[in-house]
């Protein structure tokens, strides 16, 4: 069974904004998209529709969080992490405004309409703001937490959330934790750390690597910053070979910071990355695209055999 | 709001004072931006000493402030010193490592709401501040002060275009419009043009005023306050650098420390003591 992430997401707003008051919505003309519009139809006088004007959004958002609100930012991953940058670190993050900035269609996942529309720096860039959290669902009920979560913590947090249907990996009820990552498979020859829908290809290739007699551990980081470190390091330790996986470009990305990590913990694991390399992408099918950008199950399996290999 | 003309002298020394102070700061820190203070002056300490209502920094129904030409920052602290939230001594410490003074404002200074210093952003902010406070059911007025050669940013007109939309009568922008940018005058670096046709046509009600009159400003904020379903803009026609001649509409002293002999007679100029 799948769920389409950004249904999950929309859904989940709607229901904040039942519950709570202060929340309030924004959006740049995507909201049909973003499925903010959910939450729009259920409290018009709490939904603010900005036009294609992510920097006057973001900006809004920032004024609104002063006065007690707490904004959800919506539209498209790319445009939001570009041209609403300058309102997020001077505004959103020097001011450390509870401002919730929601990517809806993160990497890829707006496969079709090319590479101008895909978000595959966007980790890089938010990552790199302080007071900033960056947290990557990978299933509805991890996109169902992350969204509860961000409105709970005071404080901004970056959403990454994909246009797609993934998997559904976690039961209902299961109980995460902020700043926290999950094993959601154990192993003892590598680990890989994923992000998103690399959690689900990184599983589906520790199942065909068993059965070659390679023993793989998946972790879901979940929350790229901050990042889990006591557990990536234990993980790294454990398995003595590490493969970072991610729908973003190799540098800046959930990789980097596991490699921080790792550099910092002093742990000399040999380590792989799954991730685009250094190209901009372009027009496809989902699945097509993961495959030419070396994004699936079998990228993750060769990286894995690469990383156990230099041992 | 009344300005009695005992009160208009109170605040027209008032000026005098703070203008003197703040180039004495920028003068100290060896850094700043004095043109833009003095253009400034009568906008933010009419605005902080008379009209705006601030019981407290964190009063939730407080009148907000924006200062989207954060630049001009040291008129702001002095006007915030006044207020008594910041310690009277600490125009001294502007620029410094470890001041509450930044060389541009930050919310973690108190009585400042929004960081600002990127031009272009800070109304669109204001925009969310007076969203909020109306979703709030609070009387409170939001003022955003833009810098003219700011208005060169698109952003500026994104906020100019969706203000409106959301029928923000709390919200009254105010353009310093000294004519003059970093890199030369308005005209020459990137022309207005009729400044007052394009906030009307982007919906706004537009008051011209004269922006070093008290009188008149006061005014213009009254009739920023009485005007309903649409946000208020005033074009305050104002002087880089005013109040010290060799400075008046000057773009060398837009962002440049001053020297000892000009401190000299700035200072004489102002009436102050070195």
């Amino acid at each position: 069974m799948g769920s389409s992430i950004r249904d999950v997401y929309g859904a989940a707003l709607a229901e904040l904004g039942a519950e709570n008051e202060n929340i309030v919505v924004l959006d740049a003309d995507l909201s049909g998209s973003t499925k903010s519009k959910v939450f729009g139809q259920k409290f018009p006088e709490r939904f603010f529709n900005m036009g294609i004007a992510e920097s006057d959004m973001v900006s809004c958002a920032a004024g609104l969080a002063t006065t007690g609100k707490i904004p959800f930012v919506n539209t498209f991953t790319v445009f939001l992490t570009t041209l609403g940058l300058i309102a997020t670190r001077a505004q959103v993050c020097y001011g450390d405004l509870n401002v919730k900035l929601a990517g809806a269609y993160c990497g890829m996942s707006d496969a079709l309409d090319g590479a101008t529309h895909h978000a595959t720096e966007d980790i890089a860039v938010m990552r790199a703001l302080p007071n900033m959290r960056v947290v990557v669902p990978s299933d509805a009920e991890s996109t169902r937490w992350a969204t509860r979560w961000a409105a709970e913590h005071v404080g901004p947090v970056y959403l990454r959330l994909s246009r797609t249907e993934y998997p559904d990996l976690y039961p209902a009820g299961t109980v995460f934790e902020p700043g926290k990552a999950k094993i959601v498979r154990e192993g003892t020859d590598c680990t890989v750390f994923a992000i998103g829908i690399l959690v689900h290809k990184a599983l589906e290739a520790a199942e065909s690597l068993a059965a070659e007699g390679i023993s793989v551990q998946v972790v879901d980081l979940l929350s790229v910053k901050p990042i889990d470190g006591a557990l990536v390091a234990a993980c790294a330790k454990k398995t003595g070979a590490v493969v970072c996986a991610e729908e973003h470009q190799i540098y800046g990305g959930a990789g980097s910071a596991v490699a921080e990590v790792l550099a910092h913990a002093g742990v000399g694991a040999p380590t792989e990355f799954v991730g685009i390399r250094d190209v901009f992408t372009e027009t496809g099918k989902y699945d097509g695209l993961l495959q030419k950008y070396g994004l699936d199950a079998d990228a993750v399996v060769r990286a894995v055999k690469k990383a156990v290999e230099r041992k | 709001m009344e300005l009695t003309m005992d009160r208009q002298r109170e605040l027209e020394a008032l000026c005098l004072r703070f203008r003197r102070e703040v180039l004495t700061a920028i003068h100290k820190a060896q850094s700043g931006h004095p043109g833009g203070s003095l253009s400034v002056c009568e906008i933010l300490t009419l605005l902080y000493q008379h009209r705006m209502h601030i019981p407290a920094p964190d009063d939730p129904d407080r009148d907000r402030l924006v200062l989207c030409k954060g630049h001009a920052a040291p008129m702001l602290y002095r006007n915030l010193i006044e207020k008594g939230f910041l310690p009277a001594d600490c125009m001294d410490t502007l620029r410094q490592l470890g001041s509450p003074l930044q060389g541009h404002p930050t919310n973690h200074t108190p009585g400042i709401d929004m960081p600002s210093g990127p031009l272009g952003i800070g109304l669109a902010a204001a925009q969310g501040m007076a969203i909020g406070l109306k979703l709030n059911g609070s009387p409170a007025r939001v003022y955003a002060v833009l810098g003219d050669g700011e208005l060169d940013e698109g952003a500026v007109w994104e906020a100019a275009a969706s203000a409106p939309k959301f029928a923000l009568d709390n919200l009254c922008a105010v353009v310093d419009y000294n004519k003059v940018q970093l890199d030369g005058t308005t005209d020459e670096i990137m022309p207005l043009r009729d400044l007052e046709a394009k906030w009307q046509a982007f919906g706004w009600h537009v008051i011209r005023v004269n922006g070093h009159d008290l009188r008149a400003l006061n005014r213009a904020f009254d009739a920023a306050e009485a005007s309903r379903g649409v946000p208020t803009v005033l074009i305050a026609d104002t002087v880089k650098g005013k109040g010290v001649s060799f400075m008046e509409g000057q773009a060398g002293w837009h962002g440049k420390a001053i020297d000892k002999d000009s401190y000299a007679k700035a200072m004489a100029e102002l009436g102050g003591a070195i």
